[in-house]
């Protein structure tokens, strides 16, 4: 088991800030499009955010993921990512949240104003 | 030359290769030891016999009794816990030659294991039968049903599938990609998973599909 312990220590990035389930957060990926094919196929990369709600931490060690549920033109998006995934580009903190359970589920069936989560007063 | 090493599985875990992330089976490979050659004269059949697993020292006393310790003194090897056969070419190896991982990112192998033993199970499980609804006034679960017919045949058809023993057979994963070699810690992943548990003995070959293809 200390292999794999270590193999996936390797797979881990540092860079990756704290955050929690209820906290805001801005994941900005890397894309890569592929256009035309055979000789005329071109990889273009381009950088895309996603902004939302941390509403669930999952995993441990390298094999950890976190969701983000956002609302986008009316409809409830929900993007699950592996916390150290190579894509992910930035997390930055936009809000820490006040929550008291660690898997915001409930969310997805508040609406409007009850569909927030308390700002974090004292932050630590 | 075709290539064949006894490893053990160690668990499973993924990695992250390039944007995607892919799911492995590490397992330890070797070093193994060539402990006796099959020959057609004398044994009627062509084989490679490999040993894996170093005895300690401290240990070989109480583990290999005379006979075995005998076998391995003359492959001049350190006693091994665990010995395979393997159909390859004896002309290519030599007796005590040490074999240790040869396979190359991105080859493909055939691993061979001993599947995780399931114990006695009903013919959903070890059959994939579809059962009956489990509410709604069935009482028609999880049962086999019909298992033939009436006067003729009179009687079951051999190799019916009925409840039993499942697991614990001698399986082959076909074509798992080496996805990461690490000579020095003899170690290496392979996409996907490897039949057995954890610490199982699995025996590593080269794929034969990929292998016949080349011939053509």
């Amino acid at each position: 088991m200390k292999e794999i312990e270590t193999i996936e220590r390797s797979q881990m990035r540092e860079d990756i800030i704290p955050f929690q389930p209820g906290d805001t957060i801005k994941v900005t990926i890397e894309i890569k499009e592929a256009s035309g094919s055979g000789e005329k196929r071109t990889v273009r990369t381009r950088t895309q955010a996603f902004q939302g709600l941390v509403i669930r931490r999952q995993g441990a060690g390298a094999r950890e993921t976190f969701t983000v549920r956002k609302i986008s033109f009316g409809v409830g998006v929900e993007r699950t990512f592996p916390v150290h995934s190579p894509i992910i580009k930035d997390i930055q903190m936009i809000q820490e949240g006040d929550v008291r359970r660690a898997k915001l589920y409930y969310i997805r069936d508040k609406v409007g104003k009850a569909a927030r989560v308390k700002k974090k007063k004292f932050t630590s | 030359m075709s290539k064949a090493i006894l490893g053990e599985k160690l668990g499973m875990t993924q990695l992250f290769k390039g944007d995607l992330l892919i799911p492995v089976t590490v397992l330890r490979v070797g070093p193994c030891v060539v402990t006796q050659l099959k020959s057609k004269e004398k044994d009627g059949y062509e084989a490679v016999q490999l040993g894996f697993g170093e005895i300690p020292r401290e240990k070989v006393e109480k583990k290999v009794n005379m006979p075995m310790q005998g076998h391995f003194d003359k492959a001049k090897c350190p006693p091994q816990k665990y010995l395979a056969e393997v159909a390859l070419d004896p002309g290519e190896f030599k007796v005590g030659q040490r074999l240790t991982v040869d396979f190359a990112e991105g080859d493909q192998t055939d691993i061979t294991g001993v599947s995780k033993g399931k114990g006695f199970a009903g013919v959903i499980k070890r059959h994939g039968y579809s059962g009956g609804p489990a509410s709604h006034g069935s009482r028609f679960h999880r049962a086999p049903g019909s298992v033939g017919q009436c006067a003729t045949p009179s009687r079951v058809f051999k190799g019916k599938k009925l409840p039993g023993r499942m697991g614990g057979d001698k399986v082959t994963a076909q074509n798992l990609q080496v996805v990461e070699v690490d000579k020095d810690k003899s170690l290496m992943m392979v996409r996907g998973s490897v039949p057995g548990p954890r610490g199982s003995i699995v025996l590593i070959r080269e794929s034969v599909k990929i292998a016949s293809k080349g011939k053509r």
